[in-house]
C-alpha cells in the first residue's frame, strides 16, 4: 500500500500529519534521521544532537526487573533511582511511559520497592504490564498498584500533548512455543478507541513485547500484533514503544515507527546472538552503565514532529 | 527397656526391608529436571508411573513450569533460582509442558 510520506503530505496541504523524522541515539554517538520512511545514521554533530525544545516531550522507562539480583547487576533498583533521577535532572517530561516488567517476580516488597521509587518520583508515569509483573496472580497485585486509568485487563488510552496515547496488554495467558498476543477483546477495544479519530491525530501506542517480530525463536514478537497494526494503518503518525528486550531496536514500516528501550536493570544480547536471551554474562566491567537508560520522545509543532532521544545511564 | 534378642533380630530384619524398599521407591520413583540459560534439561524424560519429577530452577531468570493440557495437569508457582516445583505422574501419556514467562521453552514428560 502508497500513502503519502506525511512529511510531504504536511507541506503539501498543512495538514497536521506528523511521523517520525529523527530519532537520536546518543550512547553510541550516532544520530538516527529518519526521513520517508528510511533510517540513516551518522556521527552526532553538537547542533544535531540537540533535544528538540518546546514541544511536548515525554519519556519512556522499561524493564526495571525491580528484585532482580545477580553479581553483575547487584544493584537494579540503583540503576532504576538513576534513570529516574536523570530524567529530572533535564527538561521535565510532561510524563512517563513505563512498558512493563516493573517487578522481576510480581512480589509485594518488588512491588513496595516500585511504588518507592516511581510512585515518589513526582512524575506522572503510566504504565503497562509485563509477563513478569502478572505471574501467579494473573496481575492482580499489579493492577492494585499502578493500574490507574486502565480496565481490568489493563489497556487503556488517554489523550495528553496533541498526541493520542494507547497502552496495551499482551503478556496475559502466553502458550507454548508462542508470542505475546492481544487477543480478540482488546483488538475489539483497539478498533472502537479507533474509529472516530482523525488520521491527523499522532498515535503513540506502548505495549510491554514489542509488536513487530523481533525473534520468533525467543518469543519476541506479538502474534496477532498484524491485526492491530492494520487499524492503525490510515494513521498519519504512528509511534510504537516496546521493551521486553533490553535493547534499542528500531525499524520504521510505512507510517508507523517501532522502538524498542533499554532497560533500567540489566541488558539482553541481540536477537539470536547466543544460545539464550538471559542476562549478557560477559558485560566488560565499567560498561553497565552505558547499556541501561531512558528514552525520551518529543513533538514539536510544525516540524520535526516526534523525536525519540535513547540515552545511556553513562558512558 | 532392653528388647528379647529374638525380638531384635526381628526389629533389625523389619528395618532392612524397609530401608530396602524405601532405596528402590527413591531411585524408581523420582527424577529431575535442572532448568538452566533458558532451557529444560533434558527436554524429552521418559519415567514410570509414580515417578515424582522435581524440576529445580538453576538459572538468574525466574522460570515457571505449566503443563499444556487444557485444564492444565499442573502448574507451579514462579520459581526463582535454587527453587522447586515437583509433580508425581499417576498416569501414562505424554505431558508436554512449558515456561509461562518465557512460552519458547518447552519439555515434556512421557509416563510409561
Amino acid at each position: 500500500m502508497t500513502q503519502p510520506l506525511p512529511h510531504d503530505d504536511a507541506k503539501h496541504d498543512g495538514s497536521k500529519r506528523h511521523s517520525l523524522e529523527c530519532m537520536l541515539w546518543a550512547g553510541t554517538g550516532l544520530l538516527w534521521t529518519v526521513v520517508g520512511g528510511v533510517p540513516r545514521s551518522a556521527l552526532i554533530g553538537s547542533a544535531q544532537a540537540q533535544t528538540p525544545g518546546g514541544g511536548f516531550s515525554f519519556a519512556q522507562v522499561s524493564d526495571s526487573h525491580l528484585g532482580f539480583s545477580t553479581p553483575l547487576y547487584s544493584d537494579v533498583a540503583a540503576t532504576t533511582a538513576e534513570a529516574i533521577a536523570q530524567l529530572k535532572s533535564g527538561p521535565a517530561p510532561s510524563l512517563v511511559l513505563h512498558t512493563g516488567d516493573v517487578t522481576h517476580l510480581s512480589r509485594p516488597a518488588e512491588f513496595d520497592a516500585a511504588q518507592q521509587i516511581f510512585g515518589t518520583s513526582g512524575l506522572e508515569i503510566h504504565y503497562v504490564p509485563g509477563e513478569h509483573d502478572v505471574i501467579d496472580d494473573d496481575g492482580k497485585g499489579f493492577y492494585e498498584r499502578f493500574g490507574r486509568g486502565a480496565g481490568p485487563a489493563g489497556w487503556y488510552s488517554f489523550d495528553a500533548g496533541g498526541v493520542h496515547f494507547i497502552g496495551l496488554n499482551n503478556v496475559m495467558n502466553l502458550r507454548a512455543g508462542g508470542l505475546g498476543q492481544l487477543g480478540a477483546e482488546q483488538l475489539r477495544f483497539l478498533e472502537q478507541d479507533l474509529r472516530d479519530r482523525s488520521a491527523s491525530l499522532p498515535i503513540v501506542l506502548f505495549a510491554h513485547i514489542p509488536l513487530w517480530t523481533v525473534h520468533a525463536p525467543w518469543g519476541w514478537g506479538t502474534q496477532d500484533a498484524e491485526q492491530a497494526l492494520g487499524l492503525l494503518a490510515r494513521f498519519g503518525s504512528v509511534t510504537i514503544l516496546n521493551g521486553h528486550i533490553h535493547q534499542i531496536i528500531q525499524k520504521v514500516e510505512g507510517q508507523i515507527a517501532f522502538h524498542t528501550a533499554r532497560s533500567t536493570a540489566f541488558p539482553q544480547p541481540a536477537p539470536g546472538s547466543t544460545p539464550s536471551p538471559g542476562p549478557v554474562r560477559d558485560l566488560p566491567a565499567g560498561r553497565l552503565h552505558s547499556v541501561l537508560g531512558v528514552t525520551r520522545i518529543s513533538r514539536v509543532e510544525g516540524r520535526a514532529p516526534l523525536a525519540i532521544i535513547d540515552t545511556p545511564l553513562g558512558a | 527397656m532392653t528388647a528379647k534378642p529374638w525380638c531384635r533380630r526381628s526389629l533389625i530384619a523389619g528395618w532392612g526391608i524397609v530401608l530396602a524398599f524405601s532405596a528402590k521407591r527413591t531411585e524408581a520413583a523420582t527424577a529431575t529436571i535442572v532448568i538452566d540459560d533458558y532451557l529444560f534439561m533434558p527436554a524429552e524424560l521418559r519415567v514410570s508411573i509414580g515417578t515424582t519429577v522435581v524440576w529445580e530452577n538453576r538459572d538468574s531468570s525466574p522460570h515457571n513450569v505449566l503443563s499444556v493440557a487444557d485444564p492444565r495437569v499442573f502448574r507451579s508457582r514462579a520459581m526463582a533460582t535454587g527453587e522447586r516445583f515437583e509433580f508425581t505422574f499417576a498416569a501414562p501419556g505424554t505431558y508436554g509442558y512449558f515456561c509461562g514467562l518465557h512460552p519458547h521453552m518447552q519439555g515434556f514428560v512421557v509416563v510409561e
